[in-house]
């Protein structure tokens, strides 16, 4: 899927931690599992989720970004990945 | 140094017992550190410049934070050094954080049964009707009324379809408490003439059971039914407990405070054979187990969308058609909701509900697998401990709840103590009074078995790292408090803690 590595990257932009983690995860999870569908409809319909939630990933992304709040006491601070 | 002084000015005498309140481990000076927190709370949002020069409110108050964690350092520190008795919660309190900088300071959220985070997917979609289609949905003469009334009705299908029921069954309400309230005062009061008698159970949610004490009063009687140590109905108590004017059986679920899954398909077929409504508040359950209303009779069924990473202030009822359940309104009003609660819809409020349902549908594998995953890491590491046990049934449960009881601690002392996570000691509607779980008192717990157990939120978004830590945290500080513990150290004594007086409520 050529969403897939763009949908990492979306969900990267999360600064909140419990949704970037799981948006990640997510991510590559329904990633492996695309990868071993073989019905070209089947493989389109995913690709077609993938897009749409690409679309959701980067708007609520920027979300994220616009209303931030403290990290977590799981988070460290020094972490720059955005 | 200062340990061994408090345990010295707290030696158990004969005498002395009756000083063992539960706040002998809170100090005054607790609350006023509670209220400068707050209050600096409230001002901690500040503009920020954004790069094209745009001033956005914004809530990053790291140094705010960690200011405010400083004061609390210091005043704690302060309080240490001016008495000599009462240090222990203050130095329970130092280690409330951990002393580790460069984390963040926000809680771990880990209280799931009250409420969980909006999922940005429902977020996503709610920004819509917040937006551009504003329109009433039940304005059927222009084009900004069909919008919204299509979502709605899109909503309703996606609601239905993680129950198995047909859209045309589901009523939107303002949330779990209102369609029980609905159910138990509509069904009675619709059928008063003929049926008289109400069965639950003592373990049900403080909405249903008040509904309940409410019908007392217009007359009608009510059975609660007792629950075993596990925290299930028996069922042939059920069975017996109904009469020939019995219109209603309301039996939660899954349970709030423990996570026990009651035999829904069981209970059903015993209400169908008697022909009583069977109604199941299933706030805590909806897509989270598997529920067919068709499979297990459920005649009446309520769903909180704020449960499911929806929004909050909406939920809906259940209520099957074939064959037919009447129910007198709450409300009066324009008859929307098939007359049976009127007022305009909120067309984002039911839109993120209808996306959270449909999510719940779609995710419920890989929920299923994350959360179980994530809960028998918790339980295994929280049980551990020394005299630790879980409450309510090991096998019929939901995993994504979890209550652990720490003896020889107070509960709401070592909530004190992890201010690093959101928890609680039982529903959020009995948290803010002190009083013991009235749901661990229906399984046969005592007083001090109630005081010192803690409810776990396992949810979609928990990460294996804040189970990892809250384990850890956990661990150490029932150490900490239990060395503190005037209790801990009377059960090394031999002294019998039934024989003490609980004072305070
Ligand atoms: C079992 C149960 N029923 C009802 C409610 C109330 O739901 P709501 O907040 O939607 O009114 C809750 C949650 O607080 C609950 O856990």
């Amino acid at each position: 899927m050529a969403a897939a590595p763009t949908r990492l990257q979306s969900s990267k932009q999360f600064n909140n931690y419990n949704f970037r983690e799981y948006f990640l995860r997510r991510s590559r999870e329904s990633f492996k599992q695309n990868m071993t569908l073989q019905k070209p409809e089947e493989v389109s319909r995913a690709f077609l989720d993938a897009k749409e939630e690409l679309g959701i990933l980067k708007r609520q992304g920027v979300i994220s970004q616009m209303y931030t709040f403290d990290k977590l006491v799981v988070e460290p601070l020094d972490n720059k990945h955005h | 140094m200062l340990r061994s002084s408090f345990v010295r000015a707290h030696r158990i005498s004969s005498t002395a017992t009756a000083a063992i309140s539960r706040y002998a481990l809170r100090p005054n000076g607790n609350t006023s550190i509670r209220r400068s927190l707050a209050s600096s709370a409230s001002t901690v949002a500040k503009a920020v410049e954004s790069d094209d020069g745009l001033s956005i409110e914004t809530h990053t108050d790291v140094q705010a934070a960690n200011k405010e964690q400083t004061n609390i350092r210091t005043a704690s520190n302060s309080i240490k050094s001016t008495t000599d008795g009462i240090s222990s919660g203050t130095t329970a309190l130092n280690h409330a954080y951990r002393e580790n900088t460069g984390y963040g300071t926000r809680p771990i959220y880990l209280d799931m049964q009250a409420t969980t985070p909006t999922d940005p997917r429902v977020l996503d979609t709610m920004l819509k009707y917040y937006t551009g289609l504003y329109g009433n949905p039940h304005s059927n003469t222009h084009s900004y009324g069909w919008e919204t009334n299509k979502a709605v009705e899109a909503a309703r299908e996606y609601v239905a379809d993680v129950i198995n029921a047909n859209s045309k069954e589901i009523i939107f309400t303002s949330g779990a408490t209102e369609s029980n309230n609905m159910v138990v005062k509509g069904v009675a009061r619709f059928y008063s003439k003929t049926k008289k008698h109400i069965i639950t159970t003592k373990t049900e949610h403080k909405c249903v059971i008040e509904a309940a004490r409410a019908m007392m009063n217009e007359g009608f009687d009510v059975t609660f039914l007792n629950v075993d140590a596990n925290g299930l109905v028996d069922l042939k108590e059920l069975e017996d407990a109904i009469r020939p004017d019995t219109c209603l059986v309301s039996v939660m679920a899954v349970n709030n405070e423990i996570g026990v899954i009651q035999p829904l398909k069981e209970i059903g077929s015993i209400c169908k054979k008697h022909k009583v409504y069977f109604h199941t508040d299933a706030a805590q359950a909806y897509g989270k187990i598997p529920i067919d209303v068709n499979e297990m009779n459920i005649d009446l069924l309520s769903i909180s969308s704020h449960k499911i990473y929806g929004p909050k202030g909406i939920g809906a009822l259940y209520v099957r058609r074939r064959p037919r359940v009447r129910l007198e309104p709450l409300l009066s009003g324009g008859g929307q909701e098939r007359g049976l609660r009127s007022g305009t819809l909120a067309p984002p409020n039911v839109a993120g509900f209808g996306e959270a349902a449909r999510i719940m549908k779609t995710e419920y594998e890989n929920d299923k697998k994350h959360i179980e995953r994530l809960s028998k890491k918790l339980v295994d590491g929280l049980l551990a401990n020394d005299h630790t046990n879980l409450n309510g049934s090991a096998l019929h449960r939901y995993p994504g709840c979890i209550n652990v009881s720490f003896a020889y601690v107070e509960g709401e002392s070592l909530l004190m103590a992890l201010r690093d996570i959101a928890l609680s000691s039982g529903s959020a509607c009995t948290s803010a009074s002190l009083e013991p779980s009235y749901v661990l008192h229906a399984l046969g717990k005592d007083d001090a078995m109630a005081h010192s157990s803690i409810r776990f939120g396992i949810g979609r978004f928990t990460t294996e790292a804040e189970v990892d830590y809250v384990i850890k945290a956990i661990s150490e500080r029932v150490k900490f408090l239990r060395e503190l513990s005037p209790l801990w150290e009377m059960v090394q004594e031999g002294i019998d803690l039934d024989s003490i007086e609980w004072s305070g409520h």
